[in-house]
């Protein structure tokens, strides 16, 4: 995982050098390097065949020596292209449609419908102000399906249609819609059994909800984590449904989410959100740019960003900052503090998927790292509250007393001891600095230069 | 189907014969790989590099990934080119071969041990996975062959999990442990596994909420539902059953990977095989971990369950379905 696209097209181009151009002779190991970095984020085969074939047209005469990092260098060529790829026309949702705007969601088991269509209610409720959202389920197979989306429905404050799953999903989904047109809802989603694209009496009986409902947008809701198969069921919905659109789920995960440009290439309909969590507020708009830098491994630092300034204790934060600020007064329980905010947002692993390659390549594994936090967290537990304020009283006696008493070397104290000192000096030396205005940043009260 | 120590399992080929057949039916039955099985479409053909870029091709849409892969391949290349895979026959049974011999020593069937009373089978998985589903299934076959069954409502996050448990523990005859919406999932496994123990019951199947690898508070909750258990009894959870979606990729290992590490599986259940995906990415599980691989799903049913047979499953992931002369 951590021989990452860049590393590979940093040695790949670097092998070039001195050759001068990127040429058709020589092009060849290069894209072979793409072509695995797009298999391993499960971006389907016959998708990459397509996308490696404009990517070398583009590529072709490029100036490798020119560029100090031709591997970044062409790491943009690549983004560019997925970019190009997966943005779309339209970012948004048709809301200018008549009221009711009718949504029907489908995909295959487990997919997220059911939470994807809570999640729309709530965004719809609380960001378009479409006030009425009723949600229908017409989900008559899986136990429990219908109770699920009545519990969401109360979580949401939309209305749920009650439906019987003794009634067919069609008439369910009909009898929704008139109700919809008739009363007073803005929007009516309506929710579906998981099918299997190769189920025929099942994607029929998707054909016959989605006449019964005349939805105006149909969504394709698919996991992040989905494989190189996501092109056939992609085919199989797109085919029966008429698609106007795609629903990225699991996006919280660590999958490279490659799915998203193979369902993409092969319905031609956009990718309008993503589901990043499996709370109701955990959906946001798409964004091809992000999307490409994961898919390429490059890290999500937009993510990464947002994601700090959801965890992070804002007046914590604001308290290190005034402490980093005056370089003063930075001690080892405000360690402790960031050590578990850092366990708080997925630990390590999840922190450096999101970073650009470059940087979580100098990072230590994730794992050894998640160990580590968990270790220098034990450490700072077993001091004294005087001796993580002062932590310039720790002797060699109390060095063995806090390893013994949190389990670890002593080496591991010092370890921690000179890493403390080391960031003490850092923020020194940036007293007022970057740092500063970094965290003004993400607490929003500060513009960012 | 359990082996289950002690027991007779003499009246066990004519039901296995019968469960083969259905599942051969039903194992990716969207027909062939592309329509075409590989010896239609090797035939006649002399094998080439040319060949063996498509046997590539067939790995990687199956999900096998990279690594597997070329591993995989390196070895039958060696032999082409030694001549040693004269035909198009020859080298497709050769990667038959090579991929059931991968899988092979993972096809362990899980034993329930009755010394240990009862039996608790941990479940978990990332979310959507056919956690629940699995346990559906596992409980009517358990209740087929006659042994109490508990079913543990450890999934309280989930809108209406734990409803979705309590249809599957009618629909099995099996007892129900739960409490309300939001309860702390290790009270309700270690109620479950005191339960099961004061009423004598054999096997409890403890449900857990779906999450995802990386989501390190979550992860730790796991920890602690496992060490709950071992407060009651410290030999349990007898097996940590991990269930993987074959529509997965790549992501798959790395959800391996990481619930081994943090909880120690012992298990793996294959689900949702009725599609057209392949599954693929057990091959490079296998090749890593070495896991145990105990069940396929291919259905939402009760009966749309097995046992993991290594040759069938390489068959259909190699040749498809048809070529695989499962519904024979
Ligand atoms: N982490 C995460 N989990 C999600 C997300 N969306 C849905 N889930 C979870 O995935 C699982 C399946 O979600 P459902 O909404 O029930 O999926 P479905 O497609 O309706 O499933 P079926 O109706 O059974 O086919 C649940 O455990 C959800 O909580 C997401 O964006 N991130
Ligand atoms: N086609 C098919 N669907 C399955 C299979 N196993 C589970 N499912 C479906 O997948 C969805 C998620 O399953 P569930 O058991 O709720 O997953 P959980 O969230 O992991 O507990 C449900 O719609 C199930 O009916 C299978 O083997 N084949
Ligand atoms: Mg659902
Ligand atoms: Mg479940």
């Amino acid at each position: 995982m951590f021989d990452t696209l860049t590393q590979r097209l940093t040695r790949a181009v670097n092998s070039l050098r001195g050759r001068g151009r990127i040429t058709e002779e020589n092009v060849s190991e290069i894209l072979r390097e793409v072509r695995v970095a797009l298999l391993e984020a499960d971006v389907a085969l016959p998708v990459i065949k397509g996308f490696v074939d404009s990517v070398k047209a583009q590529a072709l005469g490029t100036e490798v020596a020119a560029s100090l990092t031709p591997g970044q260098a062409f790491i943009g060529i690549l983004h560019k292209e997925l970019v190009a790829l997966m943005g779309g026309a339209r970012a948004g949702f048709s809301l200018r449609a008549e009221p009711p705007l009718i949504v029907l969601l489908a995909g295959l088991q487990g997919s997220g419908k059911t939470t994807t269509a809570a999640k729309l209610a709530r965004w719809l409720i609380e960001r378009q102000a479409r006030k009425r959202v009723l949600l229908a389920s017409t989900d008559v197979r899986r136990p429990a399906a219908m109770l699920q989306l009545e519990r969401l429905a109360g979580q949401v404050g939309a209305e749920y249609f009650p439906a019987d799953s003794g009634t067919a999903p069609a008439d369910i989904a009909r009898a929704a819609a008139q109700q919809a047109r008739r009363g007073v809802f803005d929007v009516l989603i309506v929710d579906t059994a998981g099918r299997l694209h190769v189920d025929e009496a099942m994607m029929q009986e998707v054909r016959e909800i989605d006449s019964a409902a005349e939805p105006v947008e149909r969504l394709f809701v698919v996991d992040a984590m989905a494989g190189q198969d996501a092109v056939n069921a992609a085919r199989a919905f797109s085919g029966a449904l008429d698609l106007t659109g795609i629903i990225l789920t699991k996006a919280d995960g660590d999958a490279r989410g490659g799915a998203a440009l193979s369902v993409r290439a092969i319905t031609g309909q956009p990718i309008v959100f993503l589901g990043v969590g499996e709370k109701p507020e955990a959906l946001e708009p798409f964004d091809p740019e992000r999307m490409a830098s994961r898919i390429l491994g490059m890290g999500d630092v937009v993510a990464l960003v947002e994601q700090v300034q959801r965890e992070v204790d804002t007046d914590e934060a604001e308290r290190l900052a005034r402490k980093v600020a005056t370089g003063k007064g930075f001690d080892l329980t405000d360690l402790r503090g960031q050590l578990e905010q850092l366990q708080r947002m997925g630990g390590l692993g999840a922190l450096l998927d999101k970073l650009p390659a470059t940087a979580a390549q100098q990072a230590v594994s994730p794992d050894q790292g998640d160990l580590q936090v968990r270790r220098q967290i034990a450490i700072i537990n077993s001091m004294t509250p005087r001796e993580r304020r002062q932590p310039g009283i720790i002797d060699g006696s109390r060095r063995r007393r806090i390893a013994r008493g949190s389990g670890v070397q002593v080496q591991d104290v010092n370890r921690l001891l000179k890493q403390y000192l080391e960031m003490q000096r850092v923020m020194k030396s940036m007293k007022g600095g970057r740092l500063r205005r970094m965290m003004g940043a993400l607490k929003g009260k500060m513009p960012p230069d | 189907m359990f082996g289950r120590k002690r027991e007779d399992t003499a009246k066990e080929p004519e039901a296995r014969a019968s469960f083969f057949r259905r599942l051969g039916s039903r194992l990716n039955r969207g027909s062939a790989w592309l329509g075409l099985d590989l010896a239609t479409l090797l035939g006649g053909r002399r094998v080439d590099s040319e060949i063996l870029a498509e046997l590539e091709a067939r790995l990687l849409t199956a999900d096998v990934g990279v690594e597997a892969t070329e591993h995989i391949l390196a070895d039958l290349g060696t032999r082409v080119a030694r001549q040693e895979l004269a035909d198009a026959g020859a080298l497709s049974g050769a990667l038959r071969t090579a991929v059931t011999e991968i899988l092979e020593p993972c096809a362990q069937p899980l034993v329930i041990d009755p010394e240990r009373r009862p039996f608790v089978i941990l479940v978990v998985g990332v979310n959507g996975s056919g956690k629940t589903t699995t346990i559906g299934k596992i409980a009517q076959r358990l209740a087929q062959e006659g042994a109490s069954v508990m079913l543990a409502a450890g999934d309280t996050f989930r809108a209406a999990a734990i409803e979705q448990l309590g249809v599957w523990a009618e629909r099995t005859g099996s007892a129900l442990i739960a409490q309300q919406a939001g309860a702390d999932p290790g009270a309700v496994v270690f109620d479950a596994v005191q339960a099961a123990r004061s009423r004598g019951i054999e096997v409890l199947l403890a449900d857990t909420a779906g999450r995802l690898h990386s989501q390190s508070h979550l992860m730790e909750e796991l920890k602690k539902v496992k060490r709950v258990i071992r407060r009651v009894d410290p030999t349990a959870p007898h097996e940590v059953l991990l269930v993987l979606d074959a529509n997965q990729g790549q992501n798959a290992l790395a959800q391996a990977l990481q619930f081994h590490e943090a909880i120690g599986v012992t298990g793996l259940a294959l689900t949702k095989l009725d599609g057209t995906a392949k599954g693929g990415i057990v091959v490079a599980i296998a090749r890593k971990l070495r896991l145990p691989i105990r069940f396929v799903g291919v259905g939402e049913q009760a009966e749309d369950f097995g046992e993991f047979d290594a040759g069938a499953f390489a068959a259909a992931l190699v040749e498809g379905a048809g070529a695989a002369g499962l519904a024979s």
